[in-house]
């Protein structure tokens, strides 16, 4: 999946000159908490997050209405170089990027132009997108030999069965690694058929898998 | 109007809709959903001597107006066309008629039309007064999606008769779905009505079709707080599910304060049941309908419509399930002992498993749950925090 599927591309920015109390204002009227800031040819320059414009705020113990803090420029406490990924960069790119960063956002340029961003939100729904939970779906898993060819031996079945498959996962088989578990998300409510045809090919098949239970 | 009367025997005004023509809703001979259920159901309330002709009512068929309550014209026109072998593959996809849980068969609008009008049917012989509850086990068919087909069901009776009490009555509905799969054709189309709360208990859909039914579906807009869903774990055993049940049951309808309750009485929760995980046995079956008959009373001065849906251990689970529905609504006490042997001789030769002798299942029908205390403590954090939503509202209510 591409990022310039998932990405949000109104985005809420700000000049290096506005005040932090703007900041403050964009955060709580819009519900986020980064806001990438931008130079006049739209060149992203920083990022702020909401914790940096707290750290940068009055105490709430304060009493000032009109506190001198929130008046200090946006770019005295913004964070750069600010890391940017492309719009044709994958999701899977951004998952290991905000991974290996620890970080929970990054905005999106095209031609050093800001175009999008993405965010730890976006990246959860696209898991759901590709667990295909979202959709009325069964879920069965099956366990096979850790060898070429074994995937499209399964989806046969699934072909032949004229059942539509939404969603893919393969994972690693803890307690022995010459096999690997494959999960699909299928468009049936009676996934009994395609259970018992995989079963006579002798594959072994887990709904539910649950430690300790007979499947 | 007959008072609640607590465990004592009691005789409610009830209707039992019924036609052989609900037979006409088959997909194929080898698929699961198959409505020789209701007429085995209805076989052996009679020959129990439970259900008499006054007790019949004639169902009719819904009208295309009425499908449109729910469904959207272009759709039922599909299903027109599929009826008559007018529909190309590749249209039916587009509204999941043709696939594997819902394959085209003839004279299909006719047959689906009819279980919504036997719905609309029992509907009207409760609100129009005449009875104080009625069953329609014909209906209960909760995948039914306003553009789709899915999961056995093409018309969707619960959403188009809410939404015509809603129209015809305006009364408040509480709509609640015992099925093992979620009710989630009912509870998408009232997801943003305050004045209809849905409620379904069912397997988790970590496995289990649709997937859906998360604590966490509460609803949308004006909608938010009348949509509930305890996802139970697979395996759950009869106290842990009884136990949710009753006690979100109870919360729910003392908030919702509802005019009208419609049950849909999936019976697919039982360890028989080939197509879920739960092990459930016959105790369920009595204790489901004694509540709702119960609550319909203190509630809703009786108003109870109890519809069917699930149910694929046709031989040794649904007639007996469905049979109990009726034996609450009408006396409130389920039967007890043995199962009239001439029912049995008469269906047992059909059927490929050995049929139940007596009405309440004996002891050890499966193998102990080996992680049954994990699983009940898990569903209990499951009910607690559906219900977090009644608690803070009742705890607020009590500061103020």
């Amino acid at each position: 999946m591409l990022v310039e599927e998932v990405m949000k591309k109104d985005v809420i920015k700000m000049a290096p000159t506005e005040t932090i109390g703007k900041a403050l204002k964009l955060l709580n009227e819009y519900h986020i908490r980064h806001l990438p800031i931008v130079d006049e040819d739209n060149q992203v320059i920083g990022i702020v997050s909401d914790r940096d414009v707290r750290d940068a705020s009055p105490s709430i113990f304060e009493n000032d209405p009109d506190p001198e803090e929130l008046k200090n420029e946006i770019s005295s406490i913004m964070t750069s170089p600010v890391i940017t990924v492309h719009p044709l960069d994958f999701m899977e790119e951004v998952a290991s990027i905000f991974y290996e960063h620890e970080i929970a956002c990054v905005p999106v340029t095209k031609e050093d132009k800001l175009v999008g961003m993405i965010t730890e939100k976006d990246m959860l729904y696209t898991l759901i997108q590709l667990t295909g939970t979202n959709v009325q779906s069964s879920q069965i898993e099956i366990k096979v030999e850790n060898r070429p060819g074994m995937l499209p031996k399964v989806t046969q079945v699934f072909g032949q069965r004229k059942v539509n498959i939404s969603s893919v996962l393969i994972y690693p088989y803890k307690p022995d690694s010459r096999y690997k578990i494959i999960v699909f998300r299928i468009q049936t409510m009676n996934p009994m058929p395609i259970i018992n045809n995989l079963k006579e090919v002798g594959y072994e098949v887990l709904w539910p898998n649950m430690p300790g239970m007979p499947s | 109007m007959a008072e609640y009367a607590g465990d004592a025997l009691m005789i409610c005004k009830a209707g039992f809709v019924y036609s052989e023509d609900f037979n006409s809703y088959r997909f194929r001979d080898d698929h699961p959903f198959n409505q020789l259920r209701v007429t085995m159901t209805k076989e052996l309330l009679e020959v129990e001597q439970a259900l008499q002709a006054e007790h019949f009512l004639k169902p009719r068929k819904a009208t295309d107006e009425e499908l449109k309550l729910i469904h959207s014209s272009k759709y039922i026109d599909a299903v027109k066309r599929a009826s008559n072998g007018l529909l190309t593959e590749d249209e039916g996809m587009e509204y999941g008629i043709g696939t594997e849980d819902t394959p085209i068969f003839k004279g299909m609008h006719d047959a689906s039309a009819l279980l919504v009008g036997s719905t609309l049917t029992a509907i009207d012989a409760v609100l129009e007064g005449k009875y104080e509850h009625a069953l329609n086990l014909g209906g209960g068919l909760h995948h039914g999606f306003e553009r789709k087909a899915s999961g056995f069901c093409i018309y969707n009776d619960g959403a188009v008769g809410i939404e015509y009490i809603r129209q015809k009555y305006n009364y408040r509905v509480l709509y609640v779905d015992t099925d093992a799969h979620h009710g989630d054709g009912v509870q998408w189309s009232f997801y943003d009505d305050p004045n209809v709360c849905t409620f379904s208990i069912h397997e988790t859909g970590r496995y289990l079709f649709p997937g859906t039914g998360n604590v966490s579906e509460r609803g949308l807009k004006e909608g938010y707080g009348y949509s509930f869903n305890l996802p139970i774990d697979a395996f759950t055993e009869d106290e842990s599910f009884l136990e949710l049940y009753e006690s979100a049951f109870r919360d729910i309808v003392e908030f919702f304060k509802p005019d009208v309750i419609v049950t849909q009485n999936g019976a697919d929760a039982h360890y028989y049941d080939p197509l879920t995980h739960l092990c459930s046995t016959m105790e369920i079956y009595e204790r489901i309908p004694a509540l709702a008959h119960e609550l319909s009373h203190r509630y809703c001065e009786g108003r109870w419509i109890a519809l069917g849906g699930g149910g694929y251990d046709i031989w040794r689970v649904v007639p007996r399930a469905w049979a109990q529905i009726w034996k609450v609504m009408t006396t409130n006490k389920p039967f007890a002992g043995s199962i009239p042997k001439s029912w049995k001789e008469k269906w047992q030769g059909k059927s490929p498993v050995e049929l139940p002798d007596t009405w309440q299942d004996p002891s050890g029908i499966y193998k102990p749950i080996p992680r049954k205390d994990e699983i009940t403590e898990k569903n209990r954090k499951v009910l607690e925090k559906s219900m977090q939503f009644i608690h803070n509202q009742k705890k607020y209510n009590n500061f103020t």
